[in-house]
């Protein structure tokens, strides 16, 4: 049965079995491909996307419980590469391998709006639940904080 | 011999003509980059590297592979400075496989500025002297009398000026000159300075192509079940249930397990779990931590095989009158890259072709080669971006499975992912390893004896029975100190082994230097004083220990913080690093690291000072973790069990680099090892207890 929802702001249907992780139905069946797997049980926080607004782990999320919401991926975060934290994470210079960063930047996201000017302990609290194995922990801190200011300035650099 | 080189390379040369440089390169590998058996000699090897198109375009192969270290940005800036284009419009593609022209494109052994500081400054050099030489031909002037700027030749005479771009077709016409000048390095307005990576656009974006994102037309997806226990086999299985869950296309066996093959991963997953497998676990399965550890203690009561050994250790002990024992372990640590392995593959009767993230992928097209029975030059490796690497990636255990499976499926692209679980119960593990220290400090105080018998499984290496990777970081050390022997004690027991980021180094290193804490403590020395006095004679690691001392304010912690140090000399770097730590209520919190470096002349500090952090975050995950063995299998299989540092843990990290015009060591491995024994130097400070076992699993 056809499964419905609004992905990065468009119809999306897929007819895949309802159990499918979110993650997968992404990756595989629609080919987004920004959204990366790294341990299965959201423990790494490689996967997170956005539900209605949330940051949420795409692999332990069946695609039936996404029927008529709106998911955001990487991909969607902005249509040129524009967020604020996208801006911020390239000012800084953030990511090595890359693998994690768009794990880190869908939670940052979704941290900043909530929190327009998240403390260290707002972020280390919000994203203590994304590993980056190459330890760019310091440059995220750094780089949410200028993601915030960035944000403030209407989204300018 | 003739610059024209024609290269049936469609992704590099993008149908445009121009100028594709091939040329001998003498190539210089390191020990590690040498292949087993293979001579050591060094042999001149044709590459190209650079291409320069008629629209301007100018577009660097880049031969290593990227996991993070920053290969991209920073052999294409050893390039664009010789070559005098404009930064601001370089593109790079991943160099395709080929030993004729590139040698052996391995990264590992932080080798890849090493071994390519002068080729590609090299490269860079002859590429704008052959287009220098085509407009002076055009203007019919002498070359010597024009320069270069920003991707125009110029004469200074006539203010005439010629793009690159202009000039590609006639240079590739040209004899490529027997010898070119480089820069001054007071001349380079790139290397040295801190450029933003090029890699990062893609990356938070969600457009870099790893791996694990390779997608193929009529591409299907695979997982494959292993025998928990290592070297086991299939003895009988049953697919019918699996074969039954939706989606599910095929169930095949393989040399390693059963392949279950379906409409997309998850599937493929659930088809897994409906598997009945009856295997044949052989002997390993009677193999446990536990066992491996009793053994490692029985070996280093008995002889080993010799190291190093200065004075006479054995006398000196005899008559000490202040001695010390100590035994040290740790434990076998996977690699836990955030990409899980995987290999995408499709195998026809005259071809193969594979998408892989690999540190290897020389190796990966010789694996493929021999899983397939294809000539070597009928297998098309394209390397992607990798989601880490950390030494696991260096083999191509992964490139090989995938293969296998879709040479069962002959014109079927097929995925192979492995899930965490297999990740982590399948690596290749950092050994686990034990070294019992005897030591003493002589009538004053300082070291007088200092040695190890070290147990640790081999690398596969060594000479004389001395695996000397498996002792590295012991028998390396540069301290001064009259009585020194190393013994190694060869272990095999069954569980695969390989480089784990910064090899023999990272559990070696947290022996020696806390053993030598230990000694300065029985002495009543200070640990910074002491490493001076013991490496008067070595200037590199005395300067990055000095600097790291100053900036850390060695002997007036922050209030309520305690401090510890330690050194090494790895990969051609030097690297000093003090660690501030509280222990409050039997519970550790790392609050800020102090590193100094000698990696000699820098290319990019940006990506140094990346480096060094990450090297850092690497080791700290070290006091975390453990792969533990029981039945002969692997008891974790995720981050719940396998703890890696995170972001609330962070301590602040500050780096300082040592300005050197030396030529440039290794980064990606420089801060691994020095970080977890400057903590427990640290802890001991703090508590004067002496932690001697890793991971740090029980309040201290």
């Amino acid at each position: 049965m056809a499964i419905s929802f609004t992905l990065n702001g468009g119809n999306q249907s897929v007819d895949v079995d309802p159990q499918t992780p979110l993650l997968w139905v992404l990756r595989d069946t629609i080919g987004l491909t920004g959204t990366k797997f790294g341990c299965g049980m959201a423990l790494c926080g490689a996967c997170t996307v956005h539900v209605n607004g949330s940051a949420t782990r795409a692999c332990v999320t069946p695609i039936a419980t996404v029927a008529g919401k709106k998911v955001t991926t990487i991909e969607g975060l902005s249509a040129h590469t524009t967020h604020a934290v996208q801006l911020a994470w390239l000012e800084i210079d953030v990511p090595q391998c890359g693998y994690c960063q768009s794990g880190q930047i869908m939670a940052a996201a979704s941290l900043l709006s909530k929190t327009s000017k998240p403390t260290d302990a707002d972020i280390d609290e919000a994203l203590k639940g994304n590993i980056c194995r190459c330890g760019t922990y310091g440059q995220i801190r750094t780089a949410v904080h200028r993601a915030a200011e960035i944000a403030a300035n209407g989204g300018k650099a | 011999m003739s610059a024209i080189a024609v290269f049936d390379r469609r992704n590099f040369l993008r149908g445009t003509v121009g100028l594709a440089l091939s040329f001998l390169l003498p190539e210089k590998e390191s020990r590690l980059l040498a292949q087993p058996g293979r001579s050591a000699r060094l042999q001149p090897k044709p590459s190209a590297y650079i291409h320069v198109g008629t629209d301007d375009t100018v577009t660097f192969m880049i031969t290593k592979a990227e996991m993070g270290q920053g290969t991209v940005t920073s052999l294409s800036m050893l390039l664009a400075e010789e070559l005098d284009c404009d930064w601001k419009r370089v593109k790079t593609e991943f160099a395709p496989v080929d030993p004729s022209l590139y040698g052996n494109q391995g990264v590992y052994g932080s080798a890849s500025i090493r071994t390519l500081w002068t080729p590609m400054r090299q490269v860079g050099a002859t590429a704008r002297a052959l287009l220098v030489g085509a407009a002076a031909a055009q203007w019919n002037v002498d070359a010597g009398s024009l320069g270069t700027d920003n991707g125009f030749v110029v004469n200074p005479a006539t203010g005439a000026r010629l793009s690159y771009g202009s000039l590609t077709e006639a240079a590739s016409q040209l004899q490529i000159p027997a010898s070119v000048a480089l820069k001054d390095p007071k001349d380079f307005k790139l290397i040295g300075k801190p450029l933003k990576r090029l890699d990062s656009f893609g990356k938070v974006n969600g457009t870099a192509q790893f791996g694990i994102d390779a997608r193929q037309p009529g591409m299907v997806y695979a997982v494959l079940q292993r025998c928990p226990v290592f070297g086991g086999k299939v003895a009988s299985f049953d697919a019918s249930k699996a074969k039954a869950v939706p989606g599910v296309k095929d169930v095949i066996e393989t040399s390693s397990g059963i392949a279950v093959i379906a409409v997309n991963t998850w599937a493929a997953m659930q088809g897994r779990k409906a598997l009945a497998v009856k295997w044949d676990e052989g002997g390993g399965a009677a193999q446990s931590s536990a066992k491996i550890s009793a053994l490692f203690a029985d070996l280093v009561t008995k002889p080993g095989a010799e190291a190093k050994k200065t004075g006479d250790p054995e006398k000196a002990l005899a008559s000490a009158s202040k001695k010390l024992d100590a035994v040290y372990e740790a434990p076998y640590l996977s690699h836990a890259p955030m990409e899980p392995m995987n290999c995408t593959a499709v195998v026809t009767a005259d071809r193969c072709e594979v998408w892989a993230s690999t540190q290897g992928p020389t190796a990966a097209r010789e694996t493929a080669a021999r899983v397939t029975g294809l000539a070597p030059e009928k297998v098309k490796v394209n390397t992607l971006f990798m989601g880490g690497g950390f030494g696991r990636r260096s083999g191509a255990d992964y490139v090989g499975e995938a293969v296998e499976v879709a040479k069962a499926m002959p014109g079927v692209p097929v995925k192979l992912t492995w899930s965490r679980e297999d990740d982590m119960q399948h690596d290749h593990y950092r050994p686990a390893a034990y070294v019992k220290f005897a030591g003493a400090v002589d009538a004053d105080g300082w070291p007088a004896v200092y040695a190890a018998q070290v147990a640790c499984p081999s690398f596969g290496g060594g000479r004389g029975g001395v695996d000397s990777t498996a002792v590295e970081g012991i028998h390396t050390l540069e301290y001064a100190i009259p009585h020194f022997q190393v013994d190694y004690h060869r272990a095999d027991v069954g569980i695969p082994v390989s480089y784990w980021r910064a090899v023999g180094y990272t559990q070696n290193t947290f022996f020696a230097e806390s053993f030598l804490d230990e000694l300065a403590a029985a002495g009543g020395k200070d640990p910074v004083a002491l490493r001076r006095k013991l490496l008067a004679a070595s200037p590199r690691l005395l300067g990055v220990l000095n600097l790291a001392a100053e900036k850390a304010g060695w002997g007036k912690p922050t209030a309520g913080l305690s401090q510890g140090v330690a050194v090494v000399n790895n990969i051609g770097s030097y690297t000093a690093e003090v660690a501030e730590v509280s222990v409050v209520d039997g519970k550790l919190k790392v609050h800020r690291i102090v590193c100094a470096v000698d990696c000699g002349h820098v290319v990019n500090p940006a990506i140094v000072k990346q480096q060094i952090e990450s090297g850092i975050v690497y080791g700290l995950s070290a006091m975390k973790s453990a792969i533990t063995i029981d039945q002969g299998r692997v008891q974790q299989g995720n981050f719940d069990k396998f703890t890696v540092m995170r972001i609330d843990e962070m301590p602040k990290v500050e780096v300082y680099i040592v300005e050197s015009d030396k030529n440039p060591g290794g980064i990606g491995e420089a801060s691994v090892p020095a970080v977890l024994p400057a903590v427990c130097n640290a802890i001991f400070a703090a508590t004067g207890k002496r932690i001697r076992r890793m991971p740090i699993t029980e309040k201290i």
